[in-house]
């Protein structure tokens, strides 16, 4: 008896939590990036602060160097990125990426952490693609040593 | 118990997910193309995948035994249990090593503190927790009752890390389905994920059968 007091007691309790979990508005405090435009909403409030962004890589906007700069856009907004990292292999334009560092004031996000958000779509090459891992990394190599050029 | 002729059943399912597995593994790894933008790393999809189901349906059958041994109260329950939580710990931690060899260079990462990371390291601590605390408990019965509760808490974590790609932004992407994999990539993965399902069986029945042996052991010590 007491067994069958105590499953109907975690069974609720447990219940509750996932439901709390589910429906309850942990968005808000479980953000793990920012877009561009919420970064600009929170203004000097973000400035200095390490803060983790994401959004799109601009088509265009990537200027090869040792920092790399490129734009990160949300659709609304967009924000000049700074990285003292090589890209991984995958940094393309139209790519997500999630860069991790802080903002200055004149709005330049200087990043030294950079990660690449794959989709979830998996595709055999297109007739006459080759995909070649290492051309891919001596182009990022390359893509960050180009600067000044 | 093990029967000394003939062979126990669940040897036949182990046979049949290994061959499955190896199977999977060469169409995998040797006859299908690679991803036309991440290339041959992709491949390892077909293993990260079928470790991540066989985890959650572990311990989805750890939940089930922990409602049945505070449901009905007989040793088959908790022995099951057992067995599951610890297969699925074996699958968990499998599966983290896939993902993060897997993260490495298409992420550049091989670690972040994403809500899908998150929520499995919290899962696999949870479990590890249920295990250990089997070991500070004497009494088998309330050993029983205290590690089948605390299964029960332990998995409201495992929808949520189903669902924490859909719920949250995160660095891991969404579950794919059919129409964003290409069909004889789909075909694989499935043959991996019957391999991986029966491998599981196999390992659960295999460790059901030990840990039966060693609690009838204990209880026939205590009365």
């Amino acid at each position: 008896m007491n067994r069958k007091i105590a499953l109907f007691t975690t069974l609720l309790l447990a219940g509750g939590a996932l439901t709390w979990i589910a429906v309850g508005n942990m968005g808000n405090n479980l953000v793990y990036y920012w877009s561009p435009a919420e970064m600009k909403t929170h203004g000097s409030e973000a400035v200095g602060a390490t803060i983790r962004l994401g959004g799109q890589v601009v088509a265009g906007s990537v200027k090869p160097g040792s920092p790399l700069r490129f734009q990160l856009s949300d659709g609304v907004a967009s924000v000049d990125v700074s990285t003292t990292e090589i890209p991984p292999q995958m940094f393309r334009e139209g790519i997500g990426v999630v860069v991790e560092g802080t903002v200055d004031a004149n709005g330049l996000f200087t990043s030294n952490r950079m990660m690449v958000k794959h989709d979830n779509e998996y595709r055999a090459p297109k007739p006459g693609e080759t995909v070649d891992q290492e051309k891919m990394k001596r182009e990022m190599e390359q893509l960050f040593a180009e600067g000044g050029k | 118990m093990a029967s000394a002729r003939g062979m126990d059943w669940e040897h036949a399912v182990g046979a049949l997910g290994l061959g499955l597995l190896i199977y999977g593994s060469y169409q995998g790894l040797f006859v299908l193309p690679p991803d036309r933008f991440m290339g041959d790393v992709m491949r390892i999809l077909y293993v990260h995948v079928p470790a991540a189901w066989s985890t959650l349906i572990c311990f989805t059958v750890a939940f089930v035994c922990a409602i049945g041994w505070l449901w009905r109260g007989t040793w088959r329950w908790d022995v099951a249990g057992e067995a599951a939580t610890h297969v699925g710990l074996v699958f968990g931690v499998l599966l983290t090593c896939l993902g993060s060899i897997w993260a490495r260079p298409t992420w550049g990462v091989w670690w972040d503190w994403d809500p899908r990371l998150t929520t499995v390291a919290i899962m696999l601590v949870s479990f590890g927790a249920v295990t250990a605390l089997r070991s500070f408990v004497d009494d088998p019965e309330r050993r029983a009752t205290w590690s089948a509760i605390a299964a029960i808490v332990s998995y409201v974590d495992v929808p949520v890390v189903y669902f924490s790609v859909k719920w949250w932004r995160s660095l891991h992407q969404m579950q794919s389905s059919p129409s964003t994999v290409d069909p004889e990539m789909v075909m694989v993965l499935r043959i991996n994920a019957f391999a991986f399902l029966f491998l599981a069986i196999w390992f659960i029945a295999r460790h059901y059968r030990l840990i039966r042996i060693r609690r009838d052991a204990e209880l026939g010590e205590l009365s």
